[in-house]
């Protein structure tokens, strides 16, 4: 393994921790389950690709925008969990993440099956990074993101949070804003992914609508469920884990995804919290 | 008229696997993400049964009895254990499952397009301007077969209204001293040997069966079952006969921007947000 690999996986790894953290806003904190996490991810790297290539737009420009869109759409693709609870909104997000991948790939202006190549490396003060630096960069806004997180769970926003959780009925009918914390939710959720959208872009260099699938958001649920839903630590091990554990299980290369599809049955049965939840192994175990 | 009948066989396929799908939800609420490993799983099997034993027939008889019993595994192994655990909890296992079995297949029959040739020695029917190939006539009238034996099952033996018991209310039905245990395994049983006769049918139907055959369809199915009310199996019957009559027109229709695909999930994304009981909603519930 040599060194550029490992930083381009370290890379790959704060990344996925961004993602899953983004989608643990929604599903940990606020309790609504979506299933097209991806589609926001794809958003925001789109975003960067088409500003960047298509119209020459620098790269602080670009993560500006790749987190206000992304933002934005997940504010507006958070209306419809107005209306839609549990496993309708399951559904409809693995719905929606379906058509904003057939949106790119059928659209001429997204560069159709064969995404957007072309994107310049990312620079810093007129700088190239290399991917050491890359990785080092987004490590940055690792630390940013978890801050962030922190902060959530400081502030108010978090009991409104818990609130529409626990029981959407019980939060209206003691006057909190249902609609009002879910939309919350998904717009820090989108934003989020943008911004990991931007980073995965210029990482690639390019963007290929395949990248965005329904399979990434399974990825991404799949990591924070299995690390640990609602909390901090839970996602970022899950990403952690669920991005080397390929690369780590490269001797049975053959069975791999046998493996990793057998290691989330078992997990879940005996560790339905997460390993790191509430009632996980590792959370007993750092405790003691 | 050939729109039709293509729009039909297609039809028919996604009734075959969504009835699964449905009675499973209905009782459990769990988005049985799996069930179409389950129908990759009846698709092989009676590929291998028929090239062991040249009898297309049993192939199909043992790969439904098969697939139907590693249904009922499913649920007794994995899902019984943690029905109790939140929502979350059985969907991400069963996706988990569903990538497992997907590369269970690949391992044991292999990566590539496997053929599924057979000839019924029936005449193909044409008629003026359409063409009704001897695998389409097996596609409907074994669908056929299935839907009465079904509406029969469901609407004239107990074990039928003891699913449908099931369905309104899990813990009441076990009060009243229906074994519930049984009723959902029985469900199971059927679902996934349906869904095995659908995943032959196709496999013989487009004369390949590969490993990664389920993908689209998993998701497919579930556009169906929304649209035909969660849980409800006339729905469903409907909701998967619409589907594919909207799908095959709109592509037929030339200029239509959208893939398939997209469109199943476009409807069912407006069908979740202005009607979410689904088209059919079933009167009980």
């Amino acid at each position: 393994m040599t060194l550029d690999y490992l930083y381009t996986l370290i890379t790959f790894s704060n990344i996925f921790i961004i993602l899953s953290l983004s989608l643990n806003v929604l599903i940990g904190y606020a309790g609504q389950v979506s299933l097209g996490h991806a589609a926001f991810f794809g958003i925001g790297a789109y975003t960067s690709a088409v500003l960047a290539v298509k119209f020459g737009l620098g790269y602080g420009t670009t993560l500006l925008l790749s987190v206000l869109i992304g933002g934005f759409f997940g504010f507006l693709l958070g209306l419809p969990s107005l209306r839609v609870r549990h496993d309708f909104l399951v559904l409809a997000t693995i719905g929606l993440n379906f058509v904003v991948v057939a949106l790119f790939k059928y659209i001429d202006f997204f560069g159709g099956p064969y995404g957007i190549i072309g994107l310049p490396a990312a620079k810093f003060f007129g700088k190239e990074l290399g991917t050491g630096g890359y990785a080092l960069y987004t490590a940055f806004w690792v630390v940013i993101v978890i801050l962030l997180m922190i902060y959530i769970e400081k502030i108010y926003l978090r009991y409104g949070f818990e609130a529409i959780r626990e029981n959407e009925d019980a939060a209206e009918s003691i006057g909190v804003s249902v609609p009002l914390f879910k939309i919350y939710a998904f717009t820090i959720s989108g934003a989020l992914a943008g911004l990991a959208g931007n980073l995965w872009a210029y990482q690639m260099g390019m963007v290929f609508p395949d990248d965005f699938s329904f399979p990434v958001s399974i990825t991404i649920l799949t990591m924070v469920v299995l690390g640990g839903v609602g909390t901090i630590s839970g996602p970022i091990l899950g990403a952690v884990l669920l991005t080397f554990l390929p690369e780590l299980l490269r001797f049975i290369q053959d069975y791999r995804l046998l493996l990793y599809g057998i290691i989330i049955v078992i997990v879940m049965m005996y560790q339905p919290s997460g390993l790191l939840g509430r009632q996980g192994i590792l959370r007993k175990a750092f405790k003691r | 008229m050939q729109i039709v009948i293509n729009a039909l066989v297609l039809g028919s396929v996604y009734v075959l696997i969504s009835i699964g799908l449905t009675l499973i939800y209905g009782i459990l609420r769990i988005l049985h993400i799996a069930h179409a490993g389950i129908y990759t799983l009846g698709a092989f099997l009676g590929l291998t049964f028929y090239a062991l034993t040249g009898n297309f027939w049993l192939a199909l008889i043992l790969s439904m009895v098969l697939t139907g019993i590693a249904g009922v595994g499913v649920y007794s192994y994995i899902y019984r254990r943690v029905l109790s655990k939140e929502r979350i909890v059985p969907l991400v296992i069963s996706i988990g499952l569903f990538i497992a079995m997907q590369d269970l297949y690949r391992l044991i029959w292999g990566a590539y397009k496997k053929p599924f040739a057979l000839d019924l020695g029936i005449n193909d029917i044409k008629g003026k301007g359409f063409v009704i190939t001897q695998h389409q006539i097996l596609i409907l009238s074994l669908t056929g077969i299935s839907l009465i034996l079904l509406y029969l099952l469901m609407n004239k033996t107990k074990l039928g209204k003891a699913m449908k018991a099931c369905a309104d209310d899990l813990v009441m039905a076990g009060a009243l001293g229906i074994n519930v245990e049984r009723v959902v395994s029985f469900a199971f049983f059927l679902g996934s040997a349906l869904a095995a006769l659908a995943g032959v049918l196709i496999g013989v139907y487009e004369n390949n069966v590969y490993p990664t055959m389920g993908d689209e369809v998993s998701y497919k199915a579930f556009v169906v079952i929304v649209l035909g009310g969660f849980g409800s199996l006339s729905g469903a019957v409907v909701a998967g006969f619409i589907l594919s009559f909207a799908e095959t027109l709109l592509v037929a229709w030339k200029g239509f921007l959208l893939p398939r695909d997209a469109i199943a999930f476009l409807v069912m994304i407006l069908v979740l947000m202005f009607k979410p009981e689904g088209l059919f909603r079933r009167a009980s519930t």
